[in-house]
């Protein structure tokens, strides 16, 4: 019989696991993905944008495995999304085609189209509901019918959509904002080349919209209170489904009417009114207004208006504030990433610590010898 | 729905990608080359970047080795093993001379590795002037430039400061001349295992997206002055309490009963092979 090495660490790895499945399975009961699906909408759309995989059922899926954590759901989500081959690229969207549920405009009061308030937690006040301790299903199946003969009443048909126009370009039609010519440059694919600095616009863009929400609000909260140049008003805020489109995959001739439809996703789209001074050709101080853009998957507004801001700071990096500056921005807020690298931290260091401690006795042998 | 993973976790597409990232390491060795790291079933920070590389290299006739700070059996080490074989099937092992590919966090078996080995190791950081320039723009210019006068004035302010350079692991090193290049946090006592190394040497960073590689035979040099050479972690005086070896990096642990510092090789499997050499010896001259 030879030495073996010891096999703690295999054995310790499967117990945790084991402890882990009897932590979720203790309590004895089960929650169906439909449930989540129904009742924790909010949850559901921000693993979704934080994991930029849009698919509310693995989503449910994913929060269901990680018993509610938001970190270890992103994570399960994105690594899922390391398995997919990429197919297809999508066309380009306009956003005045969203079938919009909720649109506001802190700019203007009588925007074309109306204000449309929709579904919103702004104006409920945060009382905890016990009621919803005991609720019956029959109650709810009562409300909603209530709820929908009244829509009805209060609806008029229409055979027709309506869409929103944006309430930016009333403000063009005015000359309050420049025209821009628009830019058809393929996007950068951050997923598929790694981030180059200084970085384009797109890329940027999607580190925004995929960055962990507490800490894309956090920054984006710092430049408003006082470090940072921005200081917005939010022009609109729109909630509301966007129909998606991929072009014929080995047609050579590509016609509009060929793409196919492949489904709607739901997202927030933000674009704030940033004042800006700027030095005119007399070289005087004008006050212009300039655009921040923020878009995220499911609902998410106060994450989308966050990123709107970060948007317009990192567009003028030469202001000496850490939220201008796109590496301070772009490379801490994802969630993978911050998560990953502060929870390494509890990996063994017993190398790396072993050569610290060598270190710092040579250094005190060495002042000793001095000293004597 | 349910849905098989595919061999080696990693889409063909991706893996494609990351080798070729590979050969541009390898072709420019100790230059950091940027990659479309992807998220991974196990956290950024915990080898990523190394086990990114394993999974595309690896195939079917190897043969993996997993080590985490020198054990086999450390809790991430045996975590990593255990996805790459549940995604793969391929045979694992904790001896160093029957891998063909090693991926190793903070540490060099202290087995001379072979021309027919791969050693993969994590990096958490795989910039060495991060501590003395924080943009990434400025140092990917620096590295461009040649400019290393922030690595040596780092090792001369500690001379300064202490009489003696104060590095601990993750001491920089120049290869083939050029780059100045950070080993991983492995110890001192490694970095002179990088030079003329026989076998291929991969470093992956999964967090911060970038490959770097020291090909076969490649000068690997660690910075130091002339009259301040380069010196490892000393275990002078001291051996294994196990296995009696004394040129090996070791590990300082309190004997429970004695409540005596003792030392251990870090390097778990070289303690037990050389503990059954010398068991064997001791049978065959028993007998004789």
């Amino acid at each position: 019989m030879g030495y073996v090495a010891v096999k703690g660490g295999t054995m310790a790895i499967e117990a945790s696991i084991k402890r882990l499945t009897y932590d979720r399975l203790k309590g004895e009961e089960i929650i169906e993905i439909q449930t989540i699906l129904s009742t924790m909408r909010s949850l559901v759309d921000q693993v979704m944008s934080e994991s930029s995989l849009y698919s509310p059922f693995l989503a449910a899926l994913a929060i269901k495995q990680a018993e509610g954590s938001m970190e270890e759901a992103v994570f399960l989500m994105r690594a899922h999304r390391s398995t997919l081959p990429r197919l297809y690229y999508s066309q380009t969207v306009q956003s005045e085609s969203m079938l919009v549920e909720r649109r506001i405009s802190a700019s203007f009061k009588d925007i074309p189209g109306g204000q449309l308030l929709g579904s919103t937690n702004d104006y409920t006040h945060r009382l905890l509901d016990f009621n919803l301790a005991n609720e019956s299903l029959t109650e709810n199946k009562e409300w909603l019918q209530d709820y929908r003969e009244s829509l009805q009443n209060n609806m008029e048909a229409s055979d027709s959509v309506t869409y929103f126009p944006k309430v930016v370009d009333y403000l063009r039609k005015e000359s309050l904002f420049e025209e821009y010519e628009a830019d058809n440059t393929p996007p950068d694919d951050i997923t598929k080349e790694s981030l180059q600095f200084p970085a384009s616009r797109s890329a940027r863009l999607q580190v925004l919209t995929r960055g962990q929400t507490g800490a894309v609000t956090a920054l984006g909260y710092a430049s408003l209170r006082g470090y940072g140049q921005v200081h917005p008003t939010v022009g609109e805020v729109r909630v509301g489904d966007l129909p998606i489109y991929v072009e014929h995959p080995n047609e050579v001739e590509q016609d509009d009417e060929d793409q196919f439809y492949i489904g709607d996703i739901k997202v927030t789209e933000v674009e704030s009114f940033v004042p800006i001074t700027k030095k005119n050709e007399h070289n005087e101080e004008e006050l212009e207004f300039e655009i921040g853009y923020g878009v995220c998957y499911g609902q998410n507004e106060t994450k989308t208006i966050a990123m709107s801001i970060l948007d317009q700071c990192l567009e003028h990096p030469e202001w000496e504030y850490p939220t201008h500056d796109e590496e301070f921005v772009l490379l801490h807020i994802d969630s993978v990433e911050s998560t990953g690298f502060i929870s390494h931290l509890k990996l063994p260091h017993y190398v790396t610590f072993q050569s610290k401690l060598d270190s710092i006795r040579q250094i005190k042998k060495e002042a000793k010898k001095d000293e004597d | 729905m349910k849905t098989n993973t595919h061999f080696a976790f990693l889409d063909e597409g991706s893996k494609k990608e990351i080798r070729r990232t590979m050969l541009k390491a390898v072709a420019i060795p100790g230059y950091q080359v940027p990659f479309a790291s992807r998220e991974m079933p196990i956290a950024r920070g915990w080898g990523t970047g190394g086990l990114q590389i394993t999974l595309s290299i690896i195939g079917k006739q190897d043969v993996l080795k997993v080590i985490d700070q020198g054990a086999d059996e450390s809790v991430n080490a045996v975590s990593i093993k255990k996805l790459v074989q549940e995604t793969t099937g391929v045979e694992v092992t904790d001896q160093t001379q029957e891998a063909s590919v090693i991926q190793s966090r903070h540490r060099i078996p202290e087995v001379a590795l072979t021309k027919e080995q791969i050693l993969v190791l994590q990096v958490p950081e795989p910039e060495p002037l991060r501590n003395v320039e924080a943009s990434e723009y400025v140092t990917k210019r620096l590295h461009s430039e040649d400019e290393y006068s922030g690595a040596w004035l780092m090792l001369f302010e500690q001379i300064m400061k202490y009489n003696k350079t104060a590095t601990d692991a993750d001491h920089p090193v120049y290869v083939n001349d050029r780059y100045v290049m950070a080993p991983s946090p492995i110890p001192k006592f490694d970095n002179p295992k990088m030079h003329q190394s026989e076998s291929l040497i991969l470093l992956g960073a999964g967090r911060e997206k970038k490959i770097y590689a020291i090909p076969p035979y490649t000068d690997v040099k660690s910075l130091a002055f002339d009259d301040y050479p380069f010196t490892v972690e000393s275990f002078e005086g001291n051996h294994c309490h196990l296995c009696g070896a004394t040129d090996v990096f070791m590990d300082e642990l309190i004997d429970s009963t004695s409540g005596k510092t003792v030392y251990q090789c870090n390097d778990t499997s070289y303690c037990v092979a050389r503990l059954n050499e010398k068991e064997k010896l001791e049978v065959e001259s028993n007998h004789a």
